[in-house]
């Protein structure tokens, strides 16, 4: 079997690493980005998600600038995403030392480029991420675009389901309304989405605590994202691969 | 000492050279054959299928530099489908004959165990390494690495099984070694300080 892991999530925009509550509101930390993947390197994280969320407007140099210089020092798999629209975009960030591609907005637009990234560079570097909100008249879950601006309409879960046919090889499944809450995974959602795809599952949007990570775990994710808790030091990498141990989920020792 | 990586346009080769020069050796990027044999070790990365990796490295003229090469008795490691070349046959998409250096074919990871639970393919995450059989590596039974394959080598002779690693309930070959040759079915240059450590000890070997 293999482990579950623990991710570190890093929004950035140019070189520089932020922080935002559901998906907007950002605000700048102190250090460049680097230095902070660096340090979750040593710490022993099992992975790097690098998220540009203005990549769209300013186009990606500066993230591929930023996995260039990660490769330096972090030698663990990194996924990089952020306007990437067409395959040229995706390979672009696999020479720059990315291991995998997460598309979001353009991926909704245009369902085939998810069939085109898999076929090219392997359904494992296909990340199809998922911004969902929970709609309050629904109560089902959209799927959200644009860094959480717009809905797309369309029925997340049912997203999902599509994209893994078409050859997403993994999800990252982050919940705007719990996102930078730090209130806590949205276990629900995790649960059902866990249950309708057999490919990896990354929770991400809303851990505070160790329990909100072990939570999201033993609901069916695979992986857990995080940003705040360790951008800001409130989660050590090392306790919280302990405490997983601790409740029998198996993680890398690191 | 100089570490040849055979740039055959195949793979992403930031990643593996870091790792080498973070482990304190020289790299040099090796885009035709004629350096290869001044090389003190040699690495053949690769990411992507079989048969079109094969003949990336036959249209650069590589394959009989390879084969020189790991006469001299200096060491060369492949790693993913670095490592499947080295096999006599690779059987993904169409039969492909490898570079035989070790004997054996590369097959399909099987879509389920053997009670029909389905297995998911690629294999892509963090498995324990196991059951090394070469003193040098040793220290690294029972780390776990990082793996991306949808293939897996089985060599000939079990002989020539250098560590192993499980798929379902198949165990497999995830290193293979016959003499100075070597191949890594995961990614050390991904797999954190041990997969440094890994890489270390076969500079040293």
């Amino acid at each position: 079997m293999a482990l579950n892991r623990v991710i570190a999530r890093l929004d950035i925009k140019k070189n520089r690493l932020i922080k935002g509550m559901h998906l907007e509101g950002w605000r700048f930390l102190p250090k460049p980005a680097n230095e902070y993947c660096k340090h979750y390197y040593q710490n022993g994280i099992d992975e790097i998600i690098y998220i540009d969320v203005v990549a769209s407007l300013y186009g990606r140099d500066a993230l591929i600038d930023i996995i260039k210089e990660s490769t330096n020092d972090v030698f663990v798999p990194i996924t990089a995403g952020g306007g990437v629209k067409s395959v040229d975009d995706a390979w672009a960030l696999l020479r720059a030392g990315a291991d995998k591609v997460a598309v979001c907005s353009a991926a909704i637009k245009n369902p085939k480029l998810i069939e085109e990234i898999a076929d090219r560079f392997g359904r494992q570097c296909m990340v199809l991420s998922i911004q969902a909100q929970k709609n309050e008249t629904t109560k089902k879950y959209d799927a959200y675009y644009d860094i959480g601006r717009e809905n797309s309409g369309l029925d997340a879960l049912e997203w999902m389901k599509e994209g893994v046919k078409l050859g997403a090889g993994e999800i990252l499944l982050t919940c705007i309304n719990t996102e930078g809450t730090r209130k806590g995974y949205d276990l629900e959602l995790i649960e059902a989405a866990s249950k309708l795809v057999n490919v990896p599952l990354i929770a991400s949007g809303g851990a505070g605590t160790m329990d909100h990570v072990s939570d999201a775990m033993k609901r069916g994710a695979n992986a857990a994202a995080l940003a705040h808790a360790f951008h800001f030091n409130t989660i050590d990498i090392q306790d919280l691969k302990s405490h997983l141990r601790e409740e029998n989920i198996a993680v890398r020792k690191g | 000492m100089r570490v040849g990586i055979i740039d055959y346009g195949m793979s992403n080769l930031l990643s593996i050279s870091r790792a080498i020069e973070k482990i304190g050796a020289r790299v040099e990027l090796l885009e035709n054959p004629d350096k290869l044999v001044q090389m003190d070790k040699v690495i053949l990365p690769g990411v992507g299928a079989f048969p079109k990796g094969m003949k990336s490295i036959r249209e650069g003229g590589f394959e009989d530099a390879i084969l020189a090469y790991a006469k001299t008795g200096k060491d060369f490691l492949g790693i993913c489908l670095g490592m499947q070349m080295l096999l006599s046959q690779g059987q993904e998409i169409e039969q492909t004959d490898g570079l035989d250096l070790i004997e054996g074919e590369c097959l399909d990871l099987p879509k389920t165990d053997s009670t029909g639970n389905i297995n998911i393919v690629p294999h892509v995450g963090w498995e324990k390494i196991e059951n090394f059989v070469d003193s040098n590596f040793t220290e690294l039974d029972n780390s776990y690495m990082y793996f991306v394959h949808s293939f897996y080598a089985k060599p000939k002779n079990t002989g020539d099984i250098l560590c192993t690693s499980s798929f379902g309930d198949l165990t497999f070959a995830s290193g293979i070694q016959m003499e100075n040759v070597t191949g890594f079915q995961f990614h050390p240059e991904k797999s954190g300080e041990k997969g440094l450590n890994l890489l270390t000890k076969f500079l040293n070997k």
